[in-house]
């Protein structure tokens, strides 16, 4: 008799996902975003991402051989984490922007805690707070028109009145030089509000005029395609939709971090945005959810399995907690963007989700 | 309709089109069998028959040491001619008798009561203990201790498990298609020695054709309904099905007579039909003999104690090279090193799988991704489980659901980092144990 059959325990079928093609159908998802910065932007939108996707498997690649443990860089992980850190930087950043990001990522993000599952938070948000915290000037201004649009995704500019330009010089400035959550914030400061014309009723009805147009349809159109300032992956709403449809299909991340996340933005925004005083607007949650890095958060970054909780109530948990602290940070904190913060912050809170969230055992009673 | 479920669980492919249309046929009598002492859960039998020892065709060898234990019976004519270990068909060896026949299958002296239905409860619970019946889906625990449930414990349910959700097997299927009626007089007798007022016959929807027998069977029996269920792995998990058929849940740690069901396979219903009417030993079953590499699979009634080996060649042999056998379904059943076992009562199937199918991947990392935690039908959290074992903490394991695991794996089917948490698992129960053990 033969002694050759493998012998292992069950199961003995195995389904077809691997890390691999998990990781690497989540590059597969973010590409339509990328197609659309390159098209926006150029083709420097595509170098920096493959910078820093290429600096993120160097640094891996190097620290795996320098700790003696085998070199996983082909498992897509650290690809994909700088392709993400590139995503949140704008296109007009100096070329080692991304490599600096995405090599701070690897190194201090994830292989001092073991490597992949391990890191405490999402990498790539980790290289951001630290390019954020490191060169704020590249990565707060210096944005780039994106190809016939504005950076506030307000493109007539008349609409908001006859001749801006001559009417207030600061405020035409402030529509055409920064992104809509920038301008949004702006708008909510009274003494940036007061000097923008020398009459100051005019001044607030000009700013109420402004908001108008910056949450109306066209500009929302704007947000959804993308045409706006922003960084390199995170404007295009529909791209980052049709990327995220294709991972909820796979099954690769859940339905109920995005969900929740955005659930929480949308009713915030609602109730919360209007009583700070920018004015209303029908549209106001909209505006919230297509600025920003929202989708791209929600969709990419919450759903990182490492860094979120892995109950079911416990994900549910998180991704409010994200929709809370983002509006927090974006109506009331010194930042006009709060999405990379506030998955960071719930990433620490995580451990401590899991454990309060245990679930019982099918059939579970109380002893 | 939707059909019902329970929550959680997987949706492997089922592979089910090698054998599912393929009749029951009977093997030629073996010219050895090894009759294994622990076939079941329980104390293993303790042999009667000496080496040397004439044998006839369901004559009692070994019998049972206790309330969980097991009678074992020759499952052809001959002679004793070893005691000791065989390979078993859970991958190891253990204690067996080895009976050589002398071609004649000479049985022993079979009755047939027609007033069986009606035999006093006592006798029919006699007959079922002396005919060594287990469940024979897989975990072979003794029948007879299912029905006889303590007084305080009242039982209005029996379910006949006839969901089959493991991949590739179809021998509850043909047996349902081919022996309808006798499986329903198996549940009127089990009915009848719980006195439980209700029968269910749960049946997953990917065999229509033995859900629509079972209906056109018992349409005449209001106490008795078929219930259709979702193609969902593990549907025939005992709790699981309870909670698809019933929406009772069985407590954690409890038995199902604790929400007063007893569940039956489909095969021990009609073991218990043969063994109260005929006085007829469980020698024989249906099993599968299935998978690429099986050049005509088939579904095979064959002796206990049956070599697999001889299997495979009533089967035409294999027409390409065998990467793993397995005992049972490719989700739960057990690699075995060679052919050189032989099956028990609760083998069900034989699974070949060619050597692509069976080739393993390498373990990585565990993700935190918890597609185990959406998946596990007893709502634990593996990978926390699995942790926990890793970094020795049983304490952390327990608290975790170790020993609620039902290690159906459809945690370690659904991981990508292809972390085996069965094995882990299935670690921690053996280390529970001993820690339990030294602390009596």
């Amino acid at each position: 008799m033969n002694d050759k059959y493998i012998v292992s325990p069950a199961p003995h079928f195995h389904d077809k996902t691997t890390t691999k093609n998990v990781m690497w159908n989540v590059v597969l998802a973010l590409t339509p975003a990328l197609v659309f910065a390159v098209y926006y932007w150029g083709f420097k939108s595509l170098l920096l991402t493959l910078l820093g996707a290429v600096s993120a498997m160097v640094t891996e690649a190097l620290i795996q051989k320098f700790r003696k443990v085998p070199i996983t860089i082909s498992d897509g992980s650290a690809f994909l984490t700088g392709m993400l850190l590139a995503y949140n930087i704008n296109a007009g950043a100096p070329w080692w922007i991304p490599v600096l990001g995405a090599a701070f990522a690897i190194a201090v993000g994830k292989q001092v805690f073991g490597g992949l599952g391990n890191n405490p938070v999402n990498p790539a948000l980790l290289g951001r707070a630290f390019l954020l915290a490191s060169w704020p000037t590249i990565m707060t201004s210096g944005w780039v028109k994106p190809k016939s649009g504005s950076l506030s995704g307000i493109t007539d500019l008349d609409a908001i009145a006859l001749n801006l330009q001559s009417l207030s010089p600061k405020a035409y400035d402030l529509v055409t030089g920064a992104t809509p959550l920038k301008v949004a914030q702006t708008l909510r400061d009274s003494s940036f509000v007061s000097s923008i014309i020398t009459n100051t009723d005019q001044g607030v009805d000009l700013a109420n005029r402004i908001f108008t147009n910056l949450t109306d349809l066209s500009a929302i159109k704007n947000l959804f395609w993308g045409n706006i300032g922003g960084c390199i992956g995170e404007v295009s709403v529909f791209a980052l939709l049709l990327g995220a449809a294709y991972l909820l299909y796979k099954n690769i991340i859940e339905w109920r971090i995005p969900l929740y996340y955005i659930g929480t933005v949308f009713v915030l925004s609602f109730f919360l945005a209007p009583l700070k005083g920018s004015g209303f607007s029908p549209l106001l949650p909209f505006f919230h959810i297509f600025s920003g890095g929202l989708i791209l958060g929600a969709f990419f970054m919450a759903t990182d399995y490492t860094t979120t909780p892995i109950t079911k109530n416990g994900r549910i948990i998180f991704a409010i907690g994200c929709g809370i602290l983002t509006m927090v940070i974006r109506l009331y904190g010194g930042y006009p963007e709060g999405v990379s913060y506030s998955i960071l912050f719930m990433n620490v809170l995580t451990p401590l989700i899991d454990k309060l969230t245990m679930p019982k055992a099918f059939g579970w009673v109380k002893k | 309709m939707r059909l019902k479920t329970f929550p959680g669980g997987v949706h492997p492919p089922d592979e089910k089109k090698y054998s599912a249309s393929v009749p029951i046929v009977d093997i030629p009598i073996p010219q050895k069998v090894t009759i294994h002492l622990s076939q079941h859960i329980g104390s293993p039998s303790k042999p009667i028959v000496s080496v040397g020892d004439e044998v006839l065709t369901g004559q009692k060898i070994a019998e049972s040491t206790g309330f969980v234990s097991l009678n074992q019976h020759s499952s052809i004519s001959g002679k004793v001619t070893a005691i000791g270990n065989f390979a078993n068909a859970t991958g190891s060896n253990s204690m067996a008798i080895q009976i050589t026949g002398d071609g004649l299958d000479k049985w022993i002296e079979l009755t047939d009561e027609p007033n069986f239905i009606d035999l006093p409860l006592e006798e029919m619970k006699k007959r079922i203990g002396e005919a060594g019946i287990c469940g024979m889906g897989g975990a072979g625990f003794p029948t007879l201790v299912k029905l006889s449930p303590p007084d305080d414990k009242p039982i209005d349910t029996v379910i006949l498990n006839g969901v089959e959700c493991e991949p590739y097997l179809t021998s509850d299927h043909r047996l349902m298609l081919e022996k309808t009626a006798e499986i329903v007089l198996g549940m009127k007798l089990i009915m009848k020695i719980l006195g439980a007022q209700k029968g269910m016959i749960g049946i997953e929807a990917n065999k229509p054709d033995a859900i629509a027998k079972m209906q056109e069977i018992t349409k005449n029996e209001p106490a008795i309904k078929v219930v259709p269920l979702q193609l969902r792995y593990p549907q025939g998990a005992e709790k699981q099905l309870i909670y698809a058929a019933t929406k009772r849940k069985v407590p954690a740690g409890g038995l199902p007579m604790a929400v007063g069901v007893v569940v039956q396979n489909v095969a021990t219903a009609f073991a218990i039909y043969e063994a109260i009417r005929y006085q007829k030993p469980l020698v024989q079953r249906v099993i599968t003999v299935t998978g690429s590499p099986v050049v005509s699979p088939k579904n095979i009634m064959a002796r206990i104690g049956t070599p697999l080996s001889e299997l495979i060649e009533f089967c035409g042999g294999t027409s390409e090279e065998v990467g793993k056998v397995i005992c049972g379904g490719p989700m739960m059943g057990f690699a075995l090193p060679s052919l050189e076992a032989t099956i028990g009562k609760g083998s069900g199937g034989l699974v070949l799988l060619n050597k692509k199918a069976a080739s393993l991947n390498e373990e990585g990392n565990c993700l935190r991704c918890a597609r185990c935690v959406d998946v596990c039908p007893m709502n634990l959290v593996p990978c926390m489980i699995v942790s926990a074992i890793k970094y020795n903490n049983l304490d952390l394991a327990v608290k975790s659901g170790l020993n609620d695991c039902i290690k159906c794996g459809a945690c370690a089917y659904v991981c990508p980092a292809q972390i085996r948490l069965v094995q882990y698992i299935d670690t921690g129960k053996i280390r529970y144990a001993e820690t339990k053990q030294a602390k009596k």
